[in-house]
């Protein structure tokens, strides 16, 4: 049985109030379990102290793979397993094996990310979300904080919410 | 804060708020399909079947049903072929290269262009699987071992690259296109009022929440694919250009083909872009969205490459005389007053003369004059295949060989049923996903919409 998480959640209706809000929510030492929002925000990740995603340095490995396995697979079938006397031309001509090893890099590597993505995110067609507020991918910002993990009391955090210009203040079991 | 700039218009107008953004777009989603929808999905859908039956005739009795001949080997078919992919360019082009420029009027047009990309890519890649002559055994162009022999493709063949760039073009679009669609799809679900919407967008949206952490990465990730797919696009035309210009037919074997090839695939892709656009946002009042500007700002980019490809047209003239070779020499003076003269006069009316008529402002915003522009130019972007590769073989080196190419009913037949499933898909998209990228339009609605937010 999994336990259940007892949420705050201050909802907004500004991006710029809500990142100030974050902004002054983590400065007075309250843990933010996640902020939603129906866009990303620019520059909410330094807000929440989120380290920049490492999936730029994914999409390059994947690449490389997919550049290394294309040009692999064609020198090796035309220039080793099987090399045809095509016009008398280089059985393994590397110019010729720029177009397909191109392709090969950005398939390996684009599926290779949104793969990574999807993982790392749990986007899967069978999660169960919880959804914390339907009106998150409508036009609310929900700050959500996690009752176990902070040393404030409920009505404490809750004030502070208040202050920073939420418009509501709801609590969430799930 | 709003900032309102004279130079820049509004992106999006009529002082919208986030809630109107989802309002106006989900609302199409959600409702039961209109009549003027249930029209236009019939007659495509029935147009599909009628093209169903000459694609029927093509497999049955092979393509002798075509008015192929021996000297001219490819004509409807990768006339075809050729344009589809090259209307399949505006999509990722908007999607990717926009946003690698930063240009935010890309937010509201590069959804439905994704989905059109996509949708002719299919089309396309239909007429290489009929033009084969015998489909079911389309996949011996994959790199698979032979039954017969230990056999491989050739990979200096165009063709094959072709294969590579088509299906890598046609997967990575999917997946940017899916990729954007997530959030959007997360949207429809917390709407959803009926449990069987609320199971497949469920589904569909993979669980998505809007979390920041999630944001972030989902961010990276449209930067790196419109990384990747920049060059992607600009190497799937080149590579079909290829197809050509590394045979030794005069006409064909001109090294201008890949940069010509790409302008006018950007140029047709812009043009169906146009044509679909300025219907949808008519049928679903999507004029705040797509406002003049936007119609502009397309108009634009059709004089540009419309001129890249007539300057194009030019040289390959220019050079055919000053390269000397008598046989090149011939082959372009027979396109422009040989037999074929009406459809190079044609390509060069509606890609030269007539995008040109866009430096005049009241037609470049214009709604009619854009809708009838961005038809002709496609017009003409058939054309243009069609000389390129009817006129360069039909006169062959030996004349007792000449021959010209005559179309059958089933020729007409099978390129009406590329637009029979072109249009039933984009039909299909337009009802159950959204139309307009909900999530982007709200990122710039602040900074660029007609007017500030309401503040409670």
């Amino acid at each position: 049985m999994k336990d259940k998480k007892h949420y705050i959640l201050g909802v907004f209706d500004d991006d710029d109030v809500v990142m100030h809000a974050a902004h002054d929510v983590r400065h007075e030492g309250v843990k933010i379990h996640e902020l939603f929002s129906p866009f990303p925000i620019h520059g909410i990740d330094d807000v929440l102290g989120y380290k920049r995603s490492r999936l730029p340095r994914a999409a390059f490995m994947f690449g490389a793979l997919g550049l290394t396995c294309g040009l692999t697979m064609m020198i090796w079938m035309n220039g080793f397993d099987w090399p045809m006397n095509v016009g008398g031309k280089p059985n393994a001509p590397i110019p010729d094996f720029v177009p397909i090893s191109f392709e090969c890099t950005v398939l390996f590597s684009a599926f290779g990310m949104v793969g990574t993505f999807l993982v790392a995110s749990n986007l899967m067609p069978w999660s169960k979300p919880d959804i914390l507020d339907v009106r998150i991918t409508d036009d609310k910002f929900v700050i959500a904080i996690d009752l176990d993990k902070n040393k404030k009391s409920k009505e404490e955090i809750a004030a502070l919410l208040w202050k920073t210009g939420a418009k509501e203040v709801n609590e969430k079991e799930i | 804060m709003q900032v309102s700039s004279h130079v820049r218009p509004p992106l999006v107008t009529g002082g919208k708020t986030y809630h109107d953004v989802t309002n106006d777009i989900s609302k199409h989603v959600e409702s039961a399909p209109n009549i003027r929808w249930i029209a236009a999905f019939t007659v495509s859908f029935l147009t599909l079947c009628y093209g169903l039956f000459c694609v029927y005739r093509t497999l049955w009795f092979g393509i002798g049903e075509w008015g192929l001949n021996k000297t001219v080997g490819w004509a409807w078919d990768i006339t075809n072929f050729v344009w589809w992919v090259g209307i399949g360019h505006a999509g990722t082009l908007i999607s990717a290269i926009l946003l690698l420029f930063r240009q935010k009027w890309r937010t509201s047009i590069n959804r439905a262009a994704e989905a059109m990309t996509i949708f002719a890519v299919l089309c396309a890649a239909s007429f290489i699987l009929a033009h084969m002559g015998r489909p079911w055994v389309g996949y011996w162009p994959l790199p698979l071992p032979n039954t017969f022999g230990s056999l491989w493709v050739n990979f200096n063949s165009p063709l094959v690259w072709d294969v590579f760039a088509i299906s890598t073009y046609l997967s990575v679009s999917t997946v940017f296109w899916y990729i954007g669609l997530i959030p959007d799809l997360g949207t429809i679900r917390d709407r959803a009022t009926n449990t069987i919407s609320k199971i497949i967008y469920g589904a569909l949206s993979l669980g998505w929440t809007g979390g920041a952490k999630d944001w972030s990465r989902y961010e990276a990730v449209c930067l790196i694919l419109a990384g990747l797919s920049t060059p992607l696009v600009l190497s799937v035309h080149t590579i079909v250009s290829m197809d050509f210009a590394t045979s030794v037919i005069p006409g064909w074997h001109t090294t201008i083909f890949p940069p010509y090839f790409v302008a006018g695939a950007i140029f047709s892709g812009f043009a169906m872009v146009l044509t679909l656009m300025i219907v949808t946002r008519a049928v679903y009042k999507l004029e705040d969205y797509i406002t003049l500007e936007h119609i502009e700002s397309m108009n634009k980019i059709i004089i540009l490459t419309g001129s890249i490809v007539g300057v194009a047209y030019i040289t390959e003239f220019f050079i055919a005389w000053y390269s000397g070779v008598e046989y090149e020499s011939y082959c372009f003076i027979n396109r422009a007053t040989g037999p074929y003269w009406w459809a190079y006069w044609s390509m060069m009316t509606c890609n030269v003369l007539s995008p040109q008529l866009f430096w005049i402002k009241k037609i470049r915003r214009s709604i009619a004059a854009t809708f009838i522009l961005s038809i002709v130019v496609n017009i003409g972007m058939w054309f243009e295949r069609f000389v390129i590769i009817v006129s360069s073989l039909h006169r062959d080196y030996v004349p007792s060989s000449w021959a010209m190419f005559y179309p059958t009913y089933v020729d007409v037949g099978v390129y009406i049923n590329s637009f029979g499933l072109f249009f039933t898909l984009f039909f299909l998209f337009a009802k159950f996903l959204p139309v307009v990228n909900m999530a982007e339009i709200k990122a710039v609605l602040k900074s660029s919409s007609g007017s500030q937010p309401v503040h409670h």
